[in-house]
Order: C-alpha cells, then structure tokens, then sequence
C-alpha cells in the first residue's frame, strides 16, 4: 500500500563495526557460496507486501471512512450557534436586558430550526425517509438523541420568535407574552444539549482520534458554539453589552484550554488534529476561537470608543470563523483517523516493517 | 429456530471465492473489484456495501514449516471475511430509525425499507463492515441470508463452500466445534491456530467466528475492538458540564449587568 514510512528509506546512518563486520561477512558468503541465503530485509514500496503482524492486512484499513458530507460540519456549526442563541435570548428577556438583544438572539435561535433540519436531510442518502428518524426514540444512540432534541429545540424557538416579533409590531399582548415565554422555555432546555450534543455524536463512534476526545468534545463544541453565537449577536449591533463580552471572554478562555490540552498530549491518534491539512484545519480553527478573540476583547475592554467597537468586531468575526472551522477540521481529521490502519489494530507507528 | 452463527476456518479456506460469488448471486449485489488490487489474490480489499463476503490473502513471508509448506516458500493463508454479527452491535445501538434489529436468529439486520442512509452505523461499526451505497444512499452489509434462514436454509456462502471452511449452526454447538478444531490443529503442529471471537472486549463475542493462525491482525482482525456505546457515558457527562457551563455563565453575565445597569 501506499505508505510513506515505508517508502522512504532512512536518511543516513552512522557505521560502525558491527556493520562493517556484516558487510565483510555478504562478502565472504557470496565469495564462497555463490549466493547469500539472508533474507535480507524488505525493499521499501516492494510491490508485493506481505501481510504481518507489522503491516496489518496490507496496510488496507479496517475502518470505514464517515460517508458524510459538508453538510454535516455545517449543520453542527449551525445547530452549536442557535442552541447557545436561545440560551442568551432566553436568559437575556428573564433578566430584563435590551430587547434588540433578546429579538437578535431569538431570530439566530429560529434560524437554525429552518437550516439544521435543511442540512440533516440533505445528508440523508434517502432524504425522503427523512420522517424515519421519529419511529423510534432510543438513548443508546446519540443521533436519535439529537434528532429529538431537534424536534423539541424546533418547536420552541420558531415560537418565541414569531410570539416575539408579533408584538413588537402590534404592542404587547398577554396570550403572545405566555407564547413567548414558554417558548423561550421549550428552547433553552433543549438548546443546552443541542448546542453541544454534537460533541458526543462523534465522540460515541469507533474512530479513534473522535472517540479518543469524547470526554472534551461536547465542551470543546459548546464553547465553539457559543463564541459563534455571541459573535453573530455583536456583528448584528449588539456590541455594547458587558454580558456579551463577558461570555465571548469566557468561551475563548475553554478554546484556549481545549487547545493546550490537544497540543500537550502526544498520542498517536490524536496526529489528525494536528497534522496535514485536518491538523491545520483544526489549529487555525483553534487560534480565530482561542488566543486571537481573547486578545482582541480584552484590547477592546482597555480601549474605548470607535477603536474598541473595532476590536471587538473583529473578535466576533474571528469567533464565528474559528467556530465554523473547528467542526470542519475535526470532521474531516475523522476521515484521516479512519483511513489510519495501525490504529484499530494497536499496531505502533514507530514500528516499521521487518521484511 | 435458534440461535445461530458462522465459524470460518482459515485453515480449511482454498480461495476460491465460491462463498463471494453466491453471496452476491443470492443477494443480487452488484459486481465489484473486477482488477487486481496488487495484494496477492484480493479485489476488494475489504467488506463493504456490495461485498458482504471478502476473501482475505495473506501471504506470511519464509517461514519454515507453516502450512507444511517448504521454508523457502512464501505460504498463504486465505480467510473468508464477513459481518461478525456482534453481540453489543456498534451499527445496532447507533441506529436512530431502528431499521436496524436483531433476528430471531441473532443476527444483526438492516431493514431496507426502513433505512434512511445517515450513516450513523458506518462510523459505529468497529469492524468497518458497514458501508452506505453512493449509488443507493442506504446502507448495506451482510444480512446472515435472513430470507434463506426464516425458510430454514443455510446462508449462500456456507452452502457453496466446497471444504466447509465456512460452517453454519446453532452457537454453542458451534463455539465447542471451534475448539476441539482448534485442539486438533494444535496436536497436529500447528501451535499458533487461534479462534477470533471477540468476547472478552466490550463487543461481548461475535456470531461470525474465526479459525486463524499467528496474529489476528494479520487477517485486518483488531485485537480489541470495542462497541462505541461504552463512550456514552463520558461523553453525555461533559455534554452535561458544557450545558451547566453554558447555563451557569449565561445568567451570572446577564445578571451582573442587570445589576450594573439598575444601580
């Protein structure tokens, strides 16, 4: 198979008398017997690789590649932006903040309940059976959770927004007030889960470098998605609430920690998060969530006036962009974990082929 | 009826692919790998949705005696691959349609008419077994001849193998047949036959079991694969601490500056 440890020969090394001892010793072999019966060792990229205990089955890999395809990772950025949206629009109305705060929030929240469910059926290889999904309610399987959270998550922000946005236009109403509210209600609870779930729906699978992260996943994307969410909620005018800024501080402070916990740890299946193009994918996503966002806020915090509105834009744009990279660096290092054949079978990396 | 499964041994196993042939001739699955893929005799590589039976070559480099073969020859082991059926079955749990059941049979099945293709069951399976179809957008893999068993036949493959390296019957029956072959084959010399079956992992044991020899590995068998269920727990908990984290942060900010704002 096509594996670059095997094809690049060693770079050099050094001699020494046991080297120079076998070297004298093919010499006298072949002088006396006409031929050297050592097996010799494997030319590197020999066309016919030998299956062993070093190689696998030719290297071929035993697990299947996710079979998903862009939609996904945006239907987690999307689903991770309006989960934490109604959270704020939900806590932001119960404490009495700005109502452009609350409306903005509301409309993200709403937002996701058109495009998650639009990108989750076209996945689906059969769309059409998209329905399928609520024959059945099971725990054992976090994308039947997640479904279901997306039912209830749909059935609460649409509501809270409409109820919302009637009143604005037409003045306050009580039956509209207990619409909102309870719709208000309905999706913060389920926009807790939802705004993270995603997080276990990758991590509960046999794809090493996903499920070797399943205890930080779902806090890693939590925190993506309610940069994200916070973002779009500045970039929309909302740049002057403390609490806003507070919450873009906190969640760039987890990235920052998610990413020093990534970087510290050297284990093998986590390469895909960190090398080739998944690697890069996933550190750049780090950096526009993490370091850079904090900075900036905090910049924005000391300064004052146009120059700190400015920072702070920036660090809303960078949020929401590290956001949407992040679940596309991880998906795709979930494709190059399963295409990693030594890692289903405990094979080391540093072990090379002996023949 | 009861419950049943597949003891395929390695050491009885020619290569002829009759078991990949009837399988997709039962089935009517579409043809695949007609080229050579450079691995010895192997076309496909690896089980996926049009080849629920692999036949897998695995040439072992000189090693004197193995296969009764000369020293100086390569030898060959051949291995017919195939869904292993597991007890605690990655695609099953992560189903969320339920097409996906267990037989009477306890085999694990796909229900096509249910199955909507969101290939949750690809990333679930720790053999890679499951594949969706491009073509069709569901997903496939082997059903343990389903129909032929309700009808009380054996599965295609098991029929069509001429040296019955692939045996069909009742489990336990079974599981005690793999071990006295296995017993045999040691007194015959042959001290590195092994049975694969997975049971001592989450898994919790396999209905296609496995007669190899030397490592597992070596016929792309993991040596510890495990049900993706057991990383729930970990997972739902730091969902929990993301949420609190959320919920917690979201309301200290929101009423730190309500206050700010009243005083």
């Amino acid at each position: 198979m096509t594996d670059p440890q095997l094809r690049t020969m060693p770079a050099g090394r050094t001699p020494d008398i046991s080297s120079e001892q076998r070297l004298a010793e093919i010499r006298r072999e072949a002088g006396l017997h006409g031929a050297v019966k050592a097996q010799g060792i494997r030319p590197a990229g020999a066309p016919f690789p030998a299956a062993s205990e070093e190689t696998g089955y030719y290297g071929i890999p035993l697990l299947k590649e996710p079979a998903w395809t862009w939609e996904i990772p945006l239907y987690f950025f999307v689903g991770g932006a309006a989960g934490s949206a109604a959270v704020i629009g939900a806590i932001a109305s119960y404490t009495g903040a700005d109502r452009k705060l609350v409306r903005d929030a509301q409309w993200i929240a709403a937002a996701g309940t058109v495009l998650s469910p639009a990108l989750l059926v076209a996945d689906l290889g059969k769309p059409s059976r998209f329905l399928n999904m609520l024959r059945v309610f099971k725990p054992q399987s976090a994308m039947s959770v997640g479904v279901w959270t997306l039912v209830g998550f749909s059935a609460g922000a649409p509501a809270a927004a409409f109820a919302g946005f009637l009143q604005d236009r037409f003045g306050p109403s009580l039956p509209l007030r207990i619409i909102e509210n309870a719709g208000q209600a309905v999706s913060m609870a389920f926009g807790l889960p939802f705004s993270n779930y995603t997080g276990v729906l990758i991590g509960a699978t046999a794809i090493p470098v996903w499920n070797e992260n399943v205890g930080n996943l779902p806090i890693h994307f939590g925190a993506s998605g309610l940069s994200a969410a916070v973002g779009m909620l500045e970039l929309m005018g909302n740049d002057k609430s403390r609490a806003l800024q507070a919450l873009g501080i906190g969640a760039a402070m987890v990235e920052c920690w998610e990413g020093f916990r990534l970087e510290s740890k050297a284990k093998p299946n986590l390469e895909p998060v960190k090398r080739g193009l998944s690697g890069a994918i996933v550190r750049t996503g780090g950096l526009l969530s993490g370091p850079l966002p904090l900075v900036l806020r905090v910049a924005s915090a000391m300064t004052s006036g146009r120059q700190s509105k400015r920072l702070r834009r920036f660090a809303a744009a960078s949020a929401i962009a590290g956001s949407l990279l992040t679940r596309i660096g991880w998906i795709h290092a979930g494709h190059v974990s399963a295409r990693d054949w030594r890692a289903p079978l405990e094979i080391p990396r540093t072990l090379i082929a002996k023949y | 009826m009861s419950v049943t499964a597949f003891l395929t041994d390695s050491t009885l196993c020619i290569g002829c692919k009759a078991c990949e042939v009837a399988c997709k001739e039962w089935n009517g699955i579409g043809e695949d790998g007609l080229n050579w893929s450079g691995n010895s005799y192997d076309n496909t590589g690896a089980l996926g949705h049009s080849t629920w039976r692999h036949v897998k070559f695995v040439e072992h480099m000189p090693e004197a005696g193995f296969g009764g073969n000369a020293p100086e020859l390569n030898t060959w082991a051949f291995s017919s691959d195939v869904c292993k059926h597991c007890e605690n079955a990655g695609c099953l749990e992560a189903c969320p349609t339920g097409s996906i059941v267990r037989t009477e049979f306890g085999g694990v099945y796909i229900q096509p008419d249910i199955c909507n293709g969101c290939a949750y069951c690809v990333v679930a399976c720790p053999f890679g077994v499951v594949q969706r179809n491009p073509d069709d957008g569901r997903a496939f893999k082997c059903t343990f001849c389903y129909d032929r068993q309700k009808a009380g036949l054996i599965p295609a493959c098991a029929k069509a193998c001429p040296t019955e390296s692939i045996q069909f019957g009742e489990i336990e029956s079974l599981k005690l047949r793999a071990k006295e072959r296995v017993e045999e084959l040691h007194s015959r010399g042959m001290q590195d036959a092994n049975i694969y079956d997975s049971a001592d992992t989450s898994v919790g044991g396999i209905h296609a079991m496995f007669i190899v020899r030397g490592d597992p590995r070596t016929y792309n068998l993991p040596p510890k694969a495990e049900v993706p269920t057991i990383y729930l727990r970990k997972g739902w908990t730091s969902s929990a601490i993301a949420a609190a984290m959320l919920l917690g942060g979201t309301l200290l900010a929101f009423l730190a500056e309500s206050q700010r704002g009243g005083a």
